[in-house]
Formats: C-alpha cells, sequence, structure tokens
C-alpha cells in the first residue's frame, strides 16, 4: 500500500465530500481523509476551508493522525488565526501527555505555529517542558525558545535565559545564547565529545567567535579542537579549520606550534576534495581563501587540485584558481602540462580559463615566462577561435609585463587579412601621439583625420576618425581621458582579496560569506551584525592591531592612522619620479618642490580647438618646512579659508586595506591637496609615491594615482573651484564696470542661496578669506549690493553681484563672466562658504 | 551567531522544478520563492555558471540533485554551507535506508512519513537526529497506533547518541572489511599524475548490551612512539572517524576507541599517497582516420606480486559517438561496444599478477564529420583484488569488552579495488 493514491482524486466537489469524511465517525475514514488533506496541500491546493473540520481530529490518540493534523495546522494557521485559538487547548494539553513524543511534538508546533494569540499560551507549557523529565523534551523545548524569541523577542529573554542555564547540559544549541567566557568555554569543548555531528558544528562555530584573553589560552584551544579534524563529517572539519585558523592569528607564527598546526591542517583540507562535489565546491571557495592567508599550509599540494575529466564544471573552475595560487618555480612545468591538455578541452568557458591561467602563470613565474608564450604560440596553431582570441590577449599582458623581450612573435600572430586592423590602430596611435606631442604632430594628426574621414572605404575607420576628430575639437580634455586611459598595471597576482575582508572571510570559513568571497553584510538582510575580525597577534604587534581585534560593531571606531616611519616617507615623497612628459605631470602633495609655474593661457599647438590644455595646477614656492609640511599633509590645518571636510576617496575595500581621505585647500597662494592614509591592513606599507593625471580645464574630477609597496590605487577626487580663485582677483572699479556691461546679459545667471545666518560684512569677510573680493557695496532701498570679482588660475574672471535683503535670509546671487559653464560651481563655492 | 542557522526551508523538486514535497522551518520566507529556483538553474547553466548556491536577492538557494530530484533549502542567513550539503546528503541516506531508493515515486507513496521525518530531522532549521537507524526506532513505516506508543529512544539525546540499550544476540560478532580504492590520474604522456589510496575499515557489529571496542592497526606513528618503528607499518596521511570514536585518544594516543552503532557502519577512512607502480597499467595507441576509420591498440599490464589476482577487470575505452561498425579481437576476455556510453568495454573475469594482454578494436567513422567538438573523455579500469591491501594495513588485534563477559569473534577481510582510475588518451 502506497500514499501515493491519495493524489488521485482530483474531481469536482472534492471539499464537500472530504468535509463529510473529516466528520465521519470511523476512525480510519477520519485518517484517510486528513491524508487526502494533506496531499492536496502538498501539490499546492487550497484547503484552508476545512481548517474546522480538521482541527476537529486534532483529539486523537492516533500519533499519525495527530501529526498530519499538527501538519495542516502549521500551514494554515496564520490564514485562520481565529480559528488556530481552538487548537490552543489540546496542544496545551498534549504537553503534559505521558508520552514524551507527543509532548515533544505539541511544543514543537506550537512553536512552529506564527499566531500571536497562540504564542501568548505557548509560554506556560514550554516552561514547564523546558524542565521536562525526559531530554527530548527538553532538547525540544530548548529550539523553541529561539522560535519564540523570533516571534516575540521581549517576552522570552528574561525567563527564557534561566531556563537555558538549567538545561545547557542537555542542550549545546542553547548555550551559544549565553555570552562567551573562558568558563563556558571549557564546557562547551568538554561537551565536543557528547554531541552529535551537527552539535558538534554549533559548538566549534560558537567557539570561533570567541577571543581568548592570550595566547596560552588560543593554544589550548587549538589543541583541544584539532582531533575534530578526523572526523567524518565534512562540516565538523571545515568549522574547526576556521577555529584553529583563526587562532593561529594569535599564535607566535614562527614558533613550533603554528609549524605543527600548519601540517595538521593540510591532510584533512586535501581529503575534503574526495566528498561529494557540492562540498568539494564550498571547500575548494575556502581553501582559495586559506592559501591567500596562509599559502604555506598547501604549498606542496599542487597535485590534489588538478582537474579530472568527470568534476562538475564548477569544480573544474575553482581548481584551476587555486592551482594558479599554488604555482611557483619548482612546479611550473607540471602546471604549464596540465594547463595546456585543458586548453584542448570542450567546455569553453573552462577552456578559456585554462589559457588565461597560461597566461597568469608567465606573469607570476618570470623564468618560466618563455615557455608559457611557446605555450600559447603552441595553441594559437590550434586554430579554435575562443582559444587563440584567449591566447592573443593574454599574450597581450605578457608584452606589458616584460616589454621588449616577446615582440619578435608578433609575427606568428600577424593574419593577413587584417588590414583595417592595423589601420584603426594605427589612427588611435596617432591621436595618442598628438595628446601627447601636440606641438610637432598637429599638422600629422590633421592629415590622417581627414584622411581616414574622407578618403577611406571603410566604415568603421570612419566612424573612429570622426569620434576622434570630435572629441578633440570640442573636449580635448575629455578625449585625453578617453584615449589616454590609464592601464591597469600587470601585477602578478590577479583577483586578490583586499586583506581586511580576507581576514573578515577567514573568520566566516564554511559559510555562505566564504562561498561568495563577500562579506556577510553584503547579502544577509537588514542586520548590521558584528563584523567579525581576527585577534590580534600576541603582544609585540598590538599597537597597530588593537583596533582591528576589538569586538565592536564597526559604526564608528576610531582609525589608528598608521604611518610607514616618518623618515621614509619623507625620503620617498622627495624621491619621486619627476621626469615625465608634460601630459603626466607630477607634482608633489606637499611640501612642493620650487617649479617654475606654468603661465596660464595656451601655450600654442593647440590653438586649433580652442581650449588651452594648459597646467591649472601650478605649483607655487614652497612654504614651510618640510616636518611642519609633513604635519600639515596628516593632521587638519587651521586656515581662515574653507576647507571642505574630508572625504573618502579610495575606501579600504578597493585599497587592499589602505584608506584615503582627502579634501582641497588654498594656503600660500597654492592649492594644496590634504591627504589622510590609514592603514586597515594587516601589514605595515611603505613605498608611497602619488601620481596626478592631471586633466585640463577645471580637474574635475582629477584622477590621482597612489602607490605602495602593495600595490597602485587610483581615485578620482573633486576639486572645489574655490581652490583655484586666484589672490590677484581683485579688479580695479572702473574695469568692474566696463566689463560688467561688456558682458551680454545672456550671460547673467541668478542664483538664490537659502538660509544664510549672516550679514553682509561676515559675508563679505569670509568671502575675501577665500579670494573673493568685494569691490563696492551700495544700499539700494534698504538691500544691500555687494558687487565682487574673482580670477580662476587659468586667468578667467567672474563677476558677482550678492543682493541682501536685511531680514531675508535668502541671498540673490547673480554672475557674470564670459565662460558661463563655470557658474555653477562658483555658485557651489558660494554655498559652501556662506553656510560654513 | 546567524551561521548555526541551516535553512529557513526545506524542498524536494522534480526535474521541472515542480514541488513534490516542502516544509517551511523558519517562516522568514515567502515558499513561493521556489518558483524561481528553476529558471535560476537554466540561466546559470546556459551562462556557463552552473554552481550548487544560487543567489536571488538576499535569498541563496542551496542544493542538490539527486537521480531525478532536486533537494533545495532556502536562507536568507549567513548560513554554514558544508553544514547544509552535508545535511542535504545525509537526508538522502536517510530516505534511502527507509525507502531503498529516491526518486519522484518513493517520495510521492511516502509522503506522509516524509513529513515526520522533515518534522523530526531538522526543527527550526537547526539540524537534529538524523541517524537513521535511531530514527527507525521511532518513527516507522507503518503508521502508529498509541497503544504500541513508541518513545523516543534514549539514544536521542544519550552521550552515546548512535546506539540503544538492550540489545541482544546469541552469537556475539563483529566483521571487519578493510576496503582500499586507488585513485589514479595518468597523462596523456604515461606520466602518474596523481595516485592515492583512499581506504575505509567498515564494521558489522552484531554485539549484546554496550561493549567497548578497541582496534589495533600497524600504524606507522604509533610504532614509532612505542618503538617499534622497524616493524612493518603503514603511514596514513589524514584519518576520518565515525561520530562514535573517541577523537581526542586517538590524537594523544593513537587508540582507536569506541562504542560501536549496532549493525552495518564505516568505522574510519584514511588516505595516502603511493609511490607504488600502478596496479593496472594500461597503454593505447589510438589512429584515426577522419572520414573513414578508427583503430585502437590496447595492451593491459598487472604490476602486482604474482600471488595475488584481480577480478572483474573491465577497462573502459572512449570511443567517438558517431562511431559504428565494431570489429574487435582480443587474447583473453571479452569486448563489447556500449554505444550509450560511446564505450568499448574489455571485461577480464580473472587477471592475475605479472600478466600482459592486447586487444584491438576496429571502428568505422561516418564520412560527414560531427561538427560538434567531442571531449577526450579518459580510459577508466574497474577491479578487485581480495586478500590485499596497496598500502599494506593489517588489523593487529580488535579487543571487545562488555561488562556481561561474553566472548565475540572478530573477522577481518582485506579487498583493494579500483577509485578514480583515469588514464588520460592522447
Amino acid at each position: 500500500m502506497t500514499d501515493s493514491k491519495y493524489f488521485t482524486t482530483t474531481k469536482k466537489g472534492e471539499i464537500f465530500e472530504l468535509k463529510a469524511e473529516l466528520n465521519s465517525d470511523k476512525k480510519e475514514k477520519k485518517k484517510e481523509a486528513v491524508k487526502k488533506v494533506i496531499a492536496s496541500m502538498t501539490v499546492g491546493k487550497d484547503v484552508s476551508a476545512l481548517f474546522p473540520d480538521v482541527v476537529n481530529c486534532m483529539q486523537t490518540d492516533n500519533l499519525e493522525l495527530k501529526k498530519l493534523v499538527y501538519l495542516y495546522l502549521m500551514n494554515y494557521a496564520k490564514s485562520q488565526p481565529d480559528m488556530a485559538i481552538m487548537a490552543v487547548n489540546t496542544f496545551v494539553k498534549d504537553c503534559e501527555d505521558s508520552n514524551p513524543l507527543i509532548r515533544a511534538l505539541a511544543v514543537r508546533t506550537m512553536g512552529c505555529i506564527r499566531v500571536d494569540k497562540i504564542t501568548e499560551y505557548l509560554c506556560e507549557p514550554l516552561r514547564k517542558c523546558l524542565k521536562d523529565e525526559d531530554p527530548y523534551v527538553r532538547k525540544t523545548a530548548a529550539v523553541c525558545v529561539a522560535k519564540l524569541h523570533d516571534i516575540n523577542a521581549q517576552l522570552v529573554v528574561a525567563n527564557a535565559v534561566a531556563a537555558i542555564s538549567e538545561i545547557m547540559d542537555a542542550s549545546p544549541n542553547a548555550a551559544s545564547v549565553l555570552e562567551m567566557n573562558s568558563g563556558t568555554i571549557n564546557k562547551l569543548l568538554t561537551a565536543l565529545n557528547e554531541c552529535t555531528e551537527w552539535g558538534q558544528v554549533f559548538i566549534l562555530d560558537s567557539i570561533s567567535n570567541y577571543t581568548p584573553k592570550d595566547e596560552r589560552e588560543a593554544q589550548s584551544i587549538c589543541e583541544r579542537v584539532t582531533p575534530r579534524l578526523a572526523h567524518a563529517n565534512a562540516a565538523v572539519v571545515l568549522s574547526a579549520v576556521k577555529v584553529v585558523m583563526k587562532l593561529m592569528e594569535m599564535l607566535d607564527t614562527g614558533g613550533d606550534y603554528v609549524t605543527s598546526l600548519v601540517k595538521k591542517l593540510a591532510p584533512p583540507l586535501v581529503t575534503l576534495l574526495s566528498a561529494e562535489p557540492e562540498i568539494q565546491y564550498v571547500a575548494l571557495r575556502n581553501i582559495n581563501l586559506i592559501v591567500q592567508k596562509r599559502s604555506e599550509i598547501l604549498k606542496n599540494e599542487m597535485k590534489v587540485f588538478f582537474v579530472k575529466y568527470n568534476d562538475p564544471i564548477y569544480v573544474k573552475l575553482e581548481k584551476l584558481d587555486i592551482m594558479i595560487r599554488l604555482t611557483s618555480q619548482s612546479n611550473i612545468a607540471q602546471v604549464l602540462a596540465e594547463l595546456k591538455e585543458y586548453a584542448t578541452e570542450v567546455d569553453v568557458d573552462f577552456v578559456r580559463k585554462s589559457v588565461r591561467a597560461i597566461g597568469r602563470c608567465a606573469i607570476k613565474v618570470e623564468p618560466a615566462a618563455e615557455r608559457c608564450v611557446s605555450t600559447l604560440l603552441d595553441l594559437i596553431q590550434t586554430k579554435v577561435n575562443y582559444v587563440v582570441q584567449e591566447a592573443i590577449v593574454v599574450i597581450k599582458d605578457i608584452f606589458r609585463k616584460y616589454p621588449n623581450k616577446y615582440e619578435s612573435i608578433i609575427a606568428t600572430l600577424m593574419l593577413s587579412d587584417e588590414n583595417t586592423q592595423v589601420q584603426l590602430q594605427l589612427l588611435t596611435a596617432i591621436v595618442k601621439l598628438f595628446l601627447k606631442r601636440p606641438t610637432d604632430t598637429q599638422e600629422l594628426v590633421q592629415q590622417v583625420l581627414s584622411l581616414s574621414t574622407q578618403d577611406s572605404d571603410n566604415p568603421d575607420l570612419r566612424d573612429r576618425g570622426y569620434i576622434y576628430w570630435r572629441l578633440l575639437s570640442t573636449d580635448p580634455a575629455a578625449a585625453k581621458e578617453v584615449v589616454l586611459a590609464e592601464k591597469p598595471l600587470i601585477s602578478e597576482e590577479t583577483d586578490l582579496i583586499e586583506p581586511t575582508l580576507l581576514d573578515e572571510l577567514i573568520c566566516h570559513i564554511s559559510s555562505l560569506a566564504s562561498v561568495y568571497h563577500k562579506p556577510p553584510n553584503a547579502f544577509v538582510e537588514g542586520r548590521g551584525g558584528l563584523r567579525k575580525v581576527l585577534p590580534p597577534k600576541s603582544e609585540q604587534a598590538e599597537g597597530l592591531v588593537e583596533e582591528l581585534g576589538a569586538q565592536e560593531p564597526t559604526a564608528a571606531p576610531p582609525q589608528p592612522t598608521v604611518i610607514p616611519g616618518a623618515d621614509s616617507l619623507i625620503g620617498d615623497l622627495l624621491d619621486m619620479d619627476m621626469g615625465s612628459g608634460p601630459s603626466m605631470m607630477q607634482q608633489q602633495m606637499y611640501p612642493a618642490q620650487p617649479a617654475a609655474p606654468t603661465p596660464a593661457g595656451g601655450s600654442g599647438g593647440m590653438d586649433i580647438f580652442g581650449e588651452g590644455l594648459d597646467n591649472l595646477l601650478g605649483g607655487g614656492s614652497t612654504g614651510g618646512d618640510m616636518l611642519g609640511g609633513l604635519g600639515d599633509i596628516f593632521g587638519m590645518p587651521q586656515t581662515q579659508s574653507y576647507v571642505p571636510p574630508q572625504e573618502v576617496w579610495l575606501p579600504a575595500s578597493k585599497g587592499k586595506g589602505l584608506e584615503i581621505t582627502g579634501t582641497f585647500a588654498r594656503k600660500n597662494n597654492q592649492i594644496n591637496m590634504e591627504l589622510t592614509f590609514t592603514n586597515k591592513a594587516m601589514q605595515p606599507m611603505s613605498g608611497f609615491a602619488v601620481q596626478f593625471n592631471k586633466n585640463s580645464f577645471g580637474l574635475m574630477p582629477a584622477q590621482v594615482a597612489i602607490k605602495n609597496n602593495i600595490d597602485v590605487f587610483y581615485m578620482s577626487t573633486h576639486v572645489p573651484l574655490h581652490v583655484l580663485f586666484m589672490e590677484d582677483g581683485e579688479m580695479d572699479k572702473k574695469i568692474f564696470l566696463a566689463t560688467w556691461k561688456d558682458i551680454p546679459s545672456p550671460n547673467e545667471v541668478q542664483y538664490t542661496i537659502n538660509n544664510v545666518p549672516h550679514n553682509a560684512d561676515t559675508v563679505s569677510s569670509k568671502l575675501r578669506n577665500n579670494n573673493v573680493f568685494t569691490i563696492a557695496k551700495r544700499n539700494v532701498e534698504g538691500q544691500d549690493m555687494l558687487y565682487q570679482s574673482l580670477k580662476l588660475t587659468n586667468g578667467i574672471w567672474i563677476l558677482a553681484e550678492l543682493k541682501i535683503q536685511p531680514s531675508n535670509p535668502s541671498f540673490v546671487l547673480s554672475l557674470k563672466a564670459r565662460a558661463v559653464d563655470v557658474y555653477e560651481a562658483v555658485k557651489q563655492v558660494y554655498e559652501n562658504i556662506l553656510h560654513n | 551567531m546567524a551561521t548555526f542557522i541551516l535553512a529557513s526551508a526545506l524542498y524536494l523538486l522534480d526535474m521541472k522544478g515542480k514541488v513534490l514535497i516542502c516544509r517551511n522551518y523558519r517562516g522568514d520566507i515567502d515558499m513561493s520563492v521556489i518558483d524561481k529556483f528553476m529558471p535560476l538553474v537554466m540561466d546559470n547553466e546556459d551562462d556557463g555558471l552552473a554552481s550548487p548556491i544560487i543567489m536571488h536577492g538576499d535569498i541563496a538557494f542551496i542544493y542538490i540533485k539527486y537521480n531525478n530530484l532536486y533537494l533545495v533549502t532556502t536562507t536568507k542567513k549567513n548560513a554554514n554551507v558544508a553544514l547544509v550539503f552535508s545535511f542535504l546528503h545525509k537526508l538522502v541516506q536517510i530516505f534511502l535506508e527507509y525507502f531503498k531508493e529516491l526518486e519522484e515515486e518513493s517520495i510521492r507513496d511516502n509522503f506522509v512519513l516524509i513529513y515526520e521525518l522533515l518534522d523530526e530531522v531538522m526543527d527550526f532549521g537547526f539540524p537534529q537526529t538524523t541517524d537513521s537507524k535511531i530514527l527507525q526506532e521511532y518513527i516507522t513505516v507503518d503508521g502508529h497506533k498509541l497503544e504500541i506508543a513508541p518513545r523516543p529512544p534514549m539514544a536521542v539525546t544519550n552521550a552515546v547518541s548512535w546506539r540503544n540499550d538492550g540489545l541482544k544476540y546469541r552469537k556475539n560478532e563483529v566483521f571487519l572489511d578493510v576496503i582500499e580504492s586507488v585513485n589514479l590520474l595518468v597523462s596523456a604522456t604515461g606520466s602518474v599524475l596523481r595516485s592515492e589510496i583512499v581506504g575505509a575499515i567498515k564494521m558489522r557489529v552484531y554485539l549484546s548490551g554496550m561493549p567497548e571496542l578497541r582496534l589495533g592497526l600497524n600504524d606507522k606513528v604509533l610504532f614509532e612512539t612505542t618503538g617499534r618503528g622497524k616493524s612493518k607499518s603503514v603511514d596514513l596521511e589524514d584519518v576520518k572517524f565515525h561520530q562514535c570514536v573517541r577523537l581526542s585518544r586517538f590524537e594523544n594516543d593513537r587508540t582507536i576507541s569506541f562504542v560501536p552503532p549496532d549493525g552495518e557502519f564505516e568505522l574510519m577512512s584514511y588516505r595516502l599517497n603511493t609511490h607504488v607502480k600502478p596496479l593496472i597499467w594500461v597503454e593505447s595507441v589510438i589512429e584515426r582516420h577522419a572520414h573513414s576509420r578508427v583503430e585502437y591498440m590496447i595492451k593491459a599490464k598487472s604490476q602486482f606480486k604474482r600471488r595475488s589476482t584481480a577480478n572483474n577487470v573491465e577497462i573502459v575505452i572512449p570511443v567517438p559517438l558517431d562511431a559504428d561498425s565494431p570489429k574487435f579481437k582480443t587474447t583473453v576476455g571479452s569486448c563489447k561496444y556500449a554505444p550509450e556510453q560511446s564505450a568499448v568495454i574489455w571485461t577480464i573475469k580473472s587477471f592475475p599478477g605479472g600478466k600482459e594482454y592486447m586487444m584491438r578494436a576496429h571502428f568505422s567513422l561516418p564520412s560527414v564529420e560531427n561538427e560538434d567538438q567531442e571531449g577526450r573523455p579518459p580510459i577508466s579500469i574497474k577491479f578487485e583484488i581480495p586478500y590485499f591491501t596497496v598500502s599494506g594495513i593489517q588489523v593487529r588485534y580488535l579487543k571487545i569488552i562488555e561488562k556481561s563477559g561474553y566472548q565475540a569473534l572478530p573477522w577481518v577481510r582485506y579487498i583493494t579495488q579500483n577509485g578514480d582510475y583515469q588514464l588520460r588518451t592522447s
């Protein structure tokens, strides 16, 4: 006899028939009817109309029937809250049944019914069940406490905590609710030996949330957790790995104990790769993290990551990633042979990734670069189009990493019918050249542009020619950004996880976060939760990482500013490479080296495009001594002129632990960029260098590149316009008047600035501090009229009229200038200064 | 502590994504979200992003596939995924032990029982008892009447959660099977890329009462610490134990001591790298003549001692999908073309050590070439060698102590077989 027959009744009037059967006197018939109801529910039919009839069947001494009715209740109670109350009495009665199975069933089901009125009645039976003589009932009741807490937190906490400590020995689940201290940890470790495999995972996960008070405690916990690495359940193993990886942070890195731990971790991780494919996948994602944190653990285990023909694709791709991470000079030959094999498989994604992997090997292991290149050339011979594409892309990276070394193979790459490609490249190259050396290539570029746009038959070439032409004639700054876009540096390790994130993920080994490689708050609903951090290293390094070990919410902890020794920083700043083409203007942050200020205005060569590509960021004369200057970089200087609050320009997550905040200010007749560097990584940083990719007019956004021992980072910054206001921006009254009249009235624009808490004089002096000069003041019909002028570093004059009514905090600002596109920015500056 | 939470809900789906049965454990995710599951699986497969975890907004689908079924859990938390997958595979095992097979039909046939099991194995997203022997004590296939009311067995909450009190056998016996599987990966050029042994000690225990067992192996670490370093011993690289084994005891003095479950179970598994010659070696010469024919010359060699014999050897040689008209010639065993696997299966019932056999196969190929590029599956080999372990592992003793003081007999058997045994072809 099977249950499938219950699914077959699909005729009309079914509900009505069921109702009759449910109210039958015959027990068997009743039970059959309930089964039919559950079957209908299972296939998604709405059988909620039968609620009262089903609930009537609840009082039965047949356990199977009771379970079915409970199941029905869990499903429909929410839609019928009033009727659900009918069930309460039976629940309460069942909680006192002589059979522990029924007591547990009742309390478990009650907890699953998310109806407020039922919850009220749940407390009393639950309290009894928590003290039940039967451990099975207590275990079920313990979980029910959590359910109740989820439904109604207030109700529970007080009562439950007391009850939980009573049942702690019986149920490991409950222990996690309590605060951790050495005592509870000890109890948990003892309980480890005695609970089910799932219980062991819960306990290990709780332990991983605890930060021991010192190195000794960390070691003793490790000693008691490592036996779990021999558990048959993969989840127990991974949770044990998590605890050990976390506590290892606190142990002396060079010590024997850590060495022995490292040895112990590799075999269980390798064994996980013989588990079910889904578990292999989780293991591989975690191994990816582990080798980034401690590469020594698996450095000799390359072969276990070799791909097998029947591995699922998600396992293959992950194995490939780890193979590359573990590649070194000693195993490169083997790895290359494998990758070449993979590149001839049929799965396109896997093949592409394998070819890319060969390129990464070339970049990572320099002595093997030549072999990698020849392997790639072999693959190109296969003429499989996606293999060829991918191979050419990675060869390009190899060229960039090792310039002037392998270019000879270009001949092999050339294909006869790619004339257009060559022409396109030629066109781009000439435009690039022009942007770098405008003076001597102007003729050339004009010639090439006209050739490509007028004489060519190829639409692609014509299109590209027009695009360049228009770009260059309307906005040379944009042209530069587009055409000369900085290529990212070819780095040896790609896809490295930023250190702070890596540390956080290590604390989440075996969880979803560790598979996504994202912090939990990036995908877990709404709750902030505690951000997990690795415990601080033992004493000697405490100063630097104290903050990281603190178990505090990350809302606003004071960030330690870790600056690598001041001497070395100055050294690096002074050592900076100054010799680069005019387009890449390199400038020191501060103190500035004496440099000839570039004269404002066009410097020739660019005239056909109207706008000068001149230097706006001209370095002025040096001010202050070096150390004072250094102080200024890292502190917030007190100046009279308006300094916008620092903004985060480079978040730590993008800067591999380096966070940069900054702002711009005008001091001593020059523009200053004020930067604060914060080291949020677990390692010292050194070798800082800065480079500005200046754009022409306006500097917004200015591109800044920061380099340190870890990587090069790019950030774009918004330069507020007022730092460009010149000190000699005070116009002669007569000239002012003449200019005002001279500028046509369509160029005049009015803005309203609301809520200014100052009078005319304060406004005047505030603006004066920022090089906005008041030339005249008049009082017209009770209103103050201020006439002001300012001059930008590129010589553009802006005239302003500010209308102030004594009782009205809204000022009216009228601007007049020949270059109308700066108005928005000027108005923004007025707002900032007046509201400051 | 969000990582404890395993699942908000659990679904069993058919191949088309239709819900066969589901259980809502936490009520924090709308159950209808499962309708999104199949389309997402398809999309991911199309994009080459197949993965057993699918993110959909703030919800994660974590799933495994078994036969024609999907077992899917949903969660909104940072769940412990290793735990979820272990749990799902365990659930499959439980169903198998209850219904012998797990597919659409068996779910429909047993839906009431499945509801009961789902209620018992997990509560509020926390996994509970998943030991099917214990579950069978109080959840049985033929419904219950309260007259013979089942009660939760003590084992559910005891420190020994895997064995019940009061078992009685007339004859107390224990059977030990030491089974070693050889995983091998050989490159197309014939060099061994990877060779490892995954061993398992399986037990069938028919003992009364609560016996205390101790197993002695020729474990190298143990021998070295006890000054017997010169005796023949094996270096186990990684050992995994059934939850009944006291892990801390093993960690301390390498003693394997435990109270066994009743009946059949796997006591331990171990893994070690081998440096011995592959037990069965195959060399292949494949001559492809496009548009006309393909010829295979296969040479198989047994590289173990003459006194052992490999039984039921099956050498599976992949051939092109569109091959036809097979012809075989061999000195030993029989050949069969298995078009459903696109392979030739060469079967040798008995293959003594130190021998070498040959086989030739010939296939015609159609003159029109298949457009799809075919993969190059490796040659795989199946075999069993009784009374033999590659690692040389030995059971030295199995001590059985029970307070009633009965005598029990341990029986030991050894066998070596293929694991994932692959030789790539060129």
